[in-house]
């Protein structure tokens, strides 16, 4: 049925629809005041804020992110595969089926323990 | 005809002379209606929860004030909320920093449509084929929302905030998927209402067969994930107030605060109810004796159950170290969370 | 009596034919143009963060089309790793360039010369697949397609599916090497 996924548009529409509505209501209500003096510096707990927030950040964090994308298309094999571990078992190819998953695991798992050796999991 | 939804929609409309094809997809907007009041609902006396519940573990007694016992004090505090005045920094990015809430907010949401509340395909907005992968599907996105409120405030707590947040999800988001797999392998389905369906009976007649029997080092992994994911208490370096002012939206105010509230109590009831759901037996009661209690009613009692775990532990643990959190992601909980794959799948092929 | 949320059988088949065939067409249009001009947005914006956002919107374009052809696992994996890890990896590295983050960037091409007739050429090839492709006009029938995939992962693509293990452990390698150059010249 279509409706599976009508559903999914209709939660988005109603949920963007809700959080503009409350913005709105809440822009209706509230005072408004022009922004005067320090009241529209970014809050840097009391001190002028010295130049741009938008500048060169630790590179630490890029890693993490590159071996997250790793982690993540793996996690998108898993799945199909334990939707049908059951079922290949009753065709009889169950152990079969597990291990061509471990073979898999096993394979990502060195690349996570090069990860290890290689001091990256290491935050710094 | 029963009581449902669409029965009385159709009722209605036979009697007001409405064209049938409309009933459909006014069933549909009242469905997501209801849901949406639901969320709101639970927030507000989540909040109030998580107020009282500190307070007495902090031998403190909590909002006491508005309304009997303070259970009008959220009321009173969503209120004050949407009449606040919104500042918008001046060096801000405009645009960004209005829609991030809306990203963050709107998945939340989302989530709810597979939570399965109750028996049946009554109980369920909608039973999707693809089931818990669109729970972890959905639940990717509010990290863009989170990173776009950082950078777009334009604000140096923010943005570390932002990225700290966003380095710690992706880090708990493997080993929070990971750990719902085995879920999967045992049921042999992804559909949410199939997981509770599988878990169904007792052994000895006793012993219910949830999939926590076999999945007790599985639910500790999801239990550790979830709370770093949606940022609670012993994970919650991305706001750490001590550190950071308020993390990602310390630049916000108003009704747009407010929303990364909401959404972030929202996710608290979302994360009890999935475990419930893959580990404890969603609606099922622990005794088939116990079937006269509606199960609608075994599934909400789970979930506070496992509320206020949350909330004990929100008030009980410190703040861990950035350091200690992201290698204990890495290097701890996703070998364990394979392992754990490794055991479920010897379970199922052997069993 | 249970508390029915919905329930589907509603219309005659007929009726309900008919409109789920125009509410179909209705909403890929829809969901093509979103996806189509978001992605002229990419290439147009000023700002290379709002230009990222947009791009969030065209992968959500496109798992909405894979929703429409009834590909629902497909739908799910493209926001789970688009929009979940790939922006996110992105976003990342705008981070670690300083340059790029507050400067409007102008997008235009200084080696348009070199680029015109390329991208020409890739118009054609892709106008004369469309024409010549024969489109199925029969819809195939809407199901779980999450069984399927791991089935025939497991029986008839087992090769493919254990190389694709090999793709990822030598991404994991190649970018550890990659990143751990970026981390001596650390500025904070």
């Amino acid at each position: 049925m279509q409706n599976n996924y009508a559903y999914i548009a209709l939660f988005a529409t109603i949920g963007v629809a809700f959080t503009v509505a409350t913005m709105w209501v809440s822009w209706v209500v509230r005072p408004t005041h022009k922004r005067t003096g320090s009241k529209a510096e970014p809050y840097e707990c009391g001190e002028l804020p010295i130049g741009n927030a938008w500048r060169q950040f630790k590179a630490g964090y890029y890693i993490f992110a590159l071996l997250f994308v790793v982690f993540d298309v793996e996690v998108a094999f898993i799945f199909p595969w334990a939707r049908v571990l059951r079922d290949m078992k009753s065709a009889g190819l169950g152990l079969f089926a597990f291990f061509e998953m471990m073979v898999f695991i096993a394979i990502l798992l060195v690349g996570l323990a090069y990860a290890w050796r290689k001091g990256v999991l290491k935050w710094d | 005809m029963s009581l449902t939804l669409t029965g009385i929609i159709k009722l209605v409309f036979g009697w007001l002379h409405i064209p049938e094809f409309l009933v459909q997809p006014t069933v549909m907007i009242v469905a997501a209606a209801i849901i949406l009041g639901f969320i709101l609902l639970v927030v507000l006396y989540l909040v109030y929860g998580l107020r009282k519940v500190m307070g007495w573990i902090q031998a403190r007694i909590g909002p006491n004030r508005v309304g009997w016992e303070g259970l009008a004090q959220t009321i009173a505090d969503a209120l004050k909320l949407l009449t606040k005045e919104d500042i918008i920094p001046k060096n801000a990015d405009k645009w960004p920093f209005i829609i991030a809430p809306i990203i963050v907010f709107v998945p939340a949401y989302m989530v709810y449509l597979v939570i399965p509340f109750g028996k049946g395909n009554g109980w369920v907005v909608q039973d999707l084929n693809i089931g818990i992968l669109y729970v972890v599907a959905v639940l990717a996105i509010p990290t863009i929302g989170i990173i776009t409120a950082g950078w777009s405030s334009n604000n140096k707590w923010s943005l570390l905030g932002a990225f700290r947040a966003a380095a710690q999800i992706i880090s708990y988001d493997i080993p929070l998927v990971l750990a719902m797999v085995p879920a999967v392998m045992l049921a042999g389905t992804l559909s949410t209402q199939g997981i509770v369906n599988a878990q169904q009976g007792t052994w000895f007649g006793i012993f219910p067969r949830w999939f926590i029997v076999s999945q007790g080092v599985g639910f500790i992994i999801y239990l550790l994930a979830a709370l770093a994911e949606s940022n609670m208490t012993p994970f919650d370096i991305m706001e750490a107030e001590s550190e950071l002012v308020a993390g990602f939206n310390t630049e916000y105010s108003g009704m747009k605060f407010a929303l990364f509230f909401l959404a972030e109590f929202a996710s608290m009831f979302t994360v009890s109810a999935i475990a419930v759901t893959l580990f404890f037996g969603g609606w099922l009661p622990i005794h088939p004796s116990l079937s006269f209690i509606p199960p609608v009613i075994w599934f909400l009692g789970k979930a506070a159950v496992f509320i206020f775990v949350i909330m004990w532990i929100r008030s009980t643990l410190p703040r861990v170290r950035v350091d200690q959190l992201m290698s204990f992601g890495w290097k701890v909980l996703i070998p364990v969370a394979l392992l754990n794959i490794a055991w479920t799948g010897l379970l199922v092929i052997l069993a | 009596m249970p508390f029915d949320l919905h329930s589907i059988n509603l219309f005659d088949m007929g009726k309900q034919f008919v409109f789920t065939l125009t509410l179909q067409k209705i909403s890929f249009l829809a969901v093509a143009f979103m996806t189509f001009a978001s992605a002229v947005a990419v290439v147009t914006m000023k700002n290379i963060f709002h230009s990222l956002l947009f791009l969030v919107l065209t992968f959500l374009g496109v798992a909405g089309i894979y929703l429409l052809l009834s590909a629902d696992f497909l739908a799910a994996v493209q926001v789970l790793v688009y929009i979940g890890a790939i922006t996110v990896l992105i976003m990342f590295a705008l981070m670690l360039t300083s340059k790029l983050m507050a400067k409007r960037v102008s997008q235009t091409m200084e080696q348009w010369i070199v680029a015109l007739p390329v991208t020409l050429g890739i118009l054609v090839v892709l106008i004369r697949l469309v024409v010549l492709n024969p489109w199925g006009m029969k819809a195939a029938p809407a199901g779980p397609t999450t069984g399927i995939i791991g089935t025939s992962l497991m029986t008839k693509y087992l090769l493919p599916f254990e190389l694709a293990s090999i793709v990822l452990l030598v991404a994991v390698v190649g970018a550890i090497l990659l990143a751990k150059e970026d981390k001596s010249d650390d500025p904070s």
